[in-house]
């Protein structure tokens, strides 16, 4: 499990789980779990034509991310849900064009839709290293702000905080972590870790430093058990995530109802 | 027109069923998608297509027709999801993410398992993204059927479920049982969506639901006329779709041909872009003779 093919899946895995853990507690936040759903789809969509066209995956993956978040990001001031879900079936539609055109393989496809903890490279360890650094620091800038437009948005924006410049920061982290996350834990399944374990975080604790580090390591406990997991019984590391993420919500959420009951 | 109509299209009994079933497919859609536009639940249309995925999958490796799995892994999503929605609304979007993200962990185990055990390929594309060629006759009546059923029960529900949804107060005052007719309601989108995922597959069914209801919402006002409107876009989007990926086959060399359902979904999309702006060109209009 710990041999050498496996370093890059521990190392990949863990920077993911962190930013997924940290952002995810912003998207539970700000109630924006169904812009969290899709942005990963653009990731998929990216990483197909990234193949067809024979560009580095990770391209791929940042452009139409990050295309995707802006989409929604821009249309979120007036029916946002609509305007979510038509660029969820946009780019997961083009994914599939793209990987008919190329042909690609079956075992491919489910590796891009349901996570493949050996797909990660070497080469893309230090951009993956880097570019959550670079997200880390605009969650650290942005903390503050989306804390204060999340409690009193009327407030905050009276006190001169655009909300539409906020929403689009954000959205950029979510697209660029969706953009790591999908080759190791698939485009499906992104988004389990990035809400399982923050909502089940925000049960246990109100206080939104400590809700915010329970988060990550929560997710973190999520992606290293589904990795080991996965290595063990040879099934997909997707299926793990997905399981692993609603079950910790569904057990926390049941036990903190049975405290309240005891009380 | 025989540059558009490839030779055999009309020959052709799978085209022929194809263009069928995604008819009667899409005015349903498009009739539920309305409701579904108006009360703001896209997100829970699309999570259930998404429990549908994993319902499909699991037929698949239990060796029962997906169609099957799809209806039933929705309607238990749908009733979940109404179970967990009534408490509080401000948990319903996490909680509506928490179990669509546990059915596909669950579609990621039963797709693999199907990968594994049978020895054609493609199974994950055509649960995923649809396999409208591939459609018999027996489920082109069982789909027609079904839609039937969803038709008649949503002319009996529709009128009490545009007054909640418009004035939920009101209606709760009046003695409209909302809990009762909002349940009802959502079990009518796990079938439709279940329909749908017939026509392009389980997750790009959330496109014939939200897509034509979306357009024709921007470009009339009465109820009776955005129904005739979403019907139409919704059965131009999958005719004109089924045609394109035909006709896809001889664009290149390397005879790869578009897959039906992202050929519907560009299309439905290219409707709603199109009717954005003709309308966003109008209200300009409109102000600028002011």
């Amino acid at each position: 499990m710990f041999t050498s093919f496996m370093t890059n899946a521990w190392i990949v895995g863990t920077v993911v789980a962190l930013l997924a853990g940290a952002t995810g507690f912003f998207v539970v936040l700000r109630g924006s779990s169904f812009a969290a759903h899709a942005v990963p789809n653009g990731a998929f969509a990216g990483a197909a034509g990234a193949t067809l066209v024979g560009v580095a995956p990770l391209v791929g993956l940042v452009t139409f991310a990050v295309v995707a978040a802006l989409a929604i990001g821009l249309s979120r001031r007036h029916r946002s849900d609509v305007a979510t879900a038509i660029a969820l079936v946009t780019m997961l539609a083009l994914g599939a064009a793209f990987l008919s055109l190329s042909a690609a393989y079956e075992p491919q496809v489910d590796a891009l839709l349901f996570g493949e903890i050996l797909g990660v490279a070497s080469s893309s360890l230090a951009p993956t290293v880097a570019i959550s650094v670079l997200c880390a620091l605009a969650l650290g800038v942005m903390y503050r702000p989306l804390l204060f437009n999340a409690a009193a948005p009327d407030l905050a924006a009276a006190r001169g905080l655009n909300p539409t410049v906020l929403e689009i920061g954000f959205m950029l982290v979510l697209a660029l972590g969706a953009a790591l996350s999908v080759p190791v834990v698939g485009a499906l399944l992104t988004f389990s870790l990035t809400v399982g374990p923050p909502a089940a975080a925000r049960l246990v604790t109100r206080r939104p430093g400590a809700a915010l580090g329970l988060s990550m390591g929560l997710s973190v406990v999520t992606l290293w058990t589904a990795i080991a997991a996965s290595f063990q019984a040879n099934l997909p590391v997707g299926f793990f995530v997905g399981v692993l993420s609603a079950a910790l919500y569904v057990a926390v959420r049941l036990s903190t109802r049975a405290r309240a009951h005891s009380v | 027109m025989g540059w558009f109509f490839e030779p055999g299209l009309w020959s052709n009994e799978a085209v022929r069923t194809g263009i069928g079933v995604g008819a009667v497919v899409a005015v349903v859609s498009a009739l539920v998608g309305l409701f579904t536009v108006v009360r703001g639940q896209s997100f829970a249309g699309h999570a259930l297509a998404d429990v549908a995925t994993a319902g499909g999958a699991g037929a698949g490796v239990a060796g029962f027709s997906p169609f099957a799995g799809f209806v039933v892994g929705s309607l238990v999503g749908a009733g979940a999801m109404q179970t967990i929605g009534v408490e509080r609304v401000r948990q319903r979007d996490v909680a509506t993410g928490v179990v669509l993200g546990g059915a596909t962990g669950l579609s990621a185990l039963f797709l693999y398992l199907i990968s594994l055990n049978s020895s054609s390929t493609g199974s994950t594309q055509s649960i995923l993204f649809g396999s409208l060629f591939s459609v018999s006759h027996e489920t082109f009546l069982i789909v027609s059927g079904v839609s039937l059923a969803v038709c008649l029960a949503l002319a009996a529900v529709g009128r009490p479920l545009l007054f909640i949804s418009l004035s939920p107060d009101a209606a709760v005052a009046r003695g409209v049982a909302r809990g009762r007719v909002a349940l009802l309601y959502m079990l009518l989108v796990a079938i439709t969506v279940s329909l749908s995922a017939v026509v392009v597959g389980s997750v790009l069914s959330t496109a014939l639901l939200i897509g034509p209801a979306a357009s024709a919402l921007r470009l009339r006002r009465r109820l009776s006329e955005t129904f005739v409107v979403a019907a139409a876009l919704g059965v131009t989007a999958v005719a004109l779709g089924v045609v394109l990926s035909y006709d896809s086959f001889y664009w290149w060399p390397s005879h790869r041909a578009l897959p039906v359902s992202s050929c519907v979904v560009a299309l439905v999309v290219g409707e709603l872009v199109l009717v954005s702006a003709l309308r966003a060109g109008s209200a300009h209009r409109r102000n600028a003779r002011r």
